[in-house]
């Protein structure tokens, strides 16, 4: 199923670890876009997590865990990966020499702040970035970054580096490739069961989850103007709430559209109206979370009043149009 | 949005680079658009860096004054927080908190600067001393 003497393509994603599993599963055999792969994952969320903080603020998610995509294409494709993680790092640089020799392009996880590819103003300590390595050139491994225009290069120890940075969500090495392929898929099983899933974790009762962890949100912002040094604070957790939203690898709207990107490739290759018409609800939902930004980054810069009622009112609003959404995914 | 909203904005933080992001067409068909970036997006990540640029001088200048160790100064100018360093090098939060006092820092065995050092990717030297200015 997978053939040594084909070049691996590089295809450009709006997120790394839905870029790559779309791109190695297309590369051994079984053809998908970066949306589907996303989709049928059921890998969209929202989560405000006060629990767990970055930087000292509170990890806002619009999607599932690091790795989600990669489970979840296997739970649902009933697809393998092989998959293997090394407390040696020596051991892990002589495992991907071993996969490169062989012609086999791979997963990997790592971590941003040490691939020297990236932008300076973009490194950060984030331990789940995942890239494609697909082959070697004397010193440097060529290295399909699926959030970049082109393909790049990394030196060896740079590239062990990030591989095994330490500390939360530590990649150990963390390599993956498909192994068992499926001949053919039933995505109509496929799809439905995934929007049900989805279904299921945006309309749950977790105060802090799905539609109405984005109402959560817009309260807690209200809480933070009237807390402690509220002056400092809330332009910092508004900008955090925003980067969170829009920065690289979201595909923008905190992957609004690229959901909606996936509603609109099922509807389509399942005749199915409904879902043509989420897709469109969703693009809607999409806007709103721009305006949100857009009015929320004003109010930080002073270039329009702080309110923080009317920010409250807006976040209530994008889970109008959310839950809209899902109404019509209803019992699908 | 559709794909002639999509933001062109010149931006500081993509140095060039163009991503990806999804948007519909006159027609409503879905497909990638690629972006040089969004002067939303950008004012609020150049804010987070000057945020994480500010504490490293604040703590260069405590360092200096005797009243931080070079530990925290090295620390922020890596875009590291307390909780980074811990998770980082194993070492337990309240011992790192203890490992920025200036006076306890220099006292500990050059297997702990190391450890130090190494996640940080500087040398010793580095760790120990401190740069004339940021």
């Amino acid at each position: 199923m997978f053939d040594a003497a084909a070049p691996f393509q590089h295809r450009q994603s709006a997120h790394c670890e839905s870029g790559v599993v779309s791109n190695l599963l297309t590369h051994h055999g079984l053809p998908m876009s970066e949306a589907m792969a996303f989709g049928i994952s059921a890998s969209l969320t929202f989560a405000y997590m006060p629990m767990i903080k970055m930087a000292g603020m509170p990890v806002i998610a619009y999607r599932m865990f690091p790795g989600s995509i990669i489970r979840g294409v296997e739970k649902r494709l009933g697809m393998k990966w092989a998959r293997r993680r090394f407390s040696d790092p020596r051991a892990g640089a002589a495992a991907l020499d071993e996969e490169v020799r062989a012609g086999r392009p791979v997963g990997l996880q790592t971590c941003i702040y040490w691939l020297p590819y990236f932008p300076e103003e973009m490194r950060f300590h984030f331990n789940s970035h995942n890239i494609v390595v697909y082959g070697r050139d004397g010193e440097d491994y060529l290295i399909s970054d699926p959030v970049f225009e082109e393909t790049t290069r990394c030196d060896g120890p740079a590239l062990t580096r990030a591989r095994f940075a330490k500390g939360d969500m530590a990649a150990k090495g963390h390599m993956y490739y498909p192994t068992e392929l499926p001949s053919s898929v039933d995505y109509e099983r496929v799809i439905k069961s995934a929007i049900r899933w989805n279904y299921k974790t945006m309309n749950g009762p977790v105060p802090i989850a799905g539609i109405r962890g984005i109402r959560f949100l817009g309260r807690n912002i209200v809480k933070v103007s009237q807390g402690a040094e509220a002056e400092k604070m809330l332009p910092l957790y508004l900008g955090h709430i925003v980067r969170m939203q829009e920065e690289i690898g979201t595909g923008g709207a905190g992957f609004r559209f690229l959901y909606a990107s996936f509603l609109q490739e099922a509807g389509k290759l399942l005749n199915n109206d409904r879902l043509l018409e989420a897709s469109k609800a969703f693009t809607d939902a999409g806007d709103e979370w721009r305006r949100f930004a857009l009015n929320a980054t004003k109010m930080c810069r002073g270039r329009a009043k702080m309110d923080v009622k009317a920010l409250d009112a807006q976040l209530n609003h994008v889970a109008d149009r959310e839950q809209e959404m899902w109404a019509l995914l209803r019992g699908l | 949005m559709k794909k002639d909203e999509v933001p062109q904005d010149p931006s500081q933080i993509h140095a060039g680079i163009r991503k990806l992001l999804y948007a519909v067409d006159e027609k409503g068909e879905y497909g990638g658009v690629q972006s040089t970036g969004w002067e939303v997006e950008n004012y609020v990540t150049l804010a987070a860096v000057d945020e994480l640029k500010r504490q490293a001088e604040a703590a260069l200048v405590r360092a200096k004054a005797g009243k931080a160790s070079t530990l925290e100064y090295h620390m922020y100018a890596r875009r590291m927080d307390l909780a980074t360093l811990s998770a980082t090098t194993g070492i337990w939060k309240w011992r790192v908190a203890r490992h920025l006092k200036p006076d306890v820092f220099p006292k500990l065995s050059a297997d702990l600067h190391e450890r130090y050092a190494f996640v940080m990717g500087i040398t010793i030297e580095e760790l120990r001393g401190l740069p004339d200015n940021v």
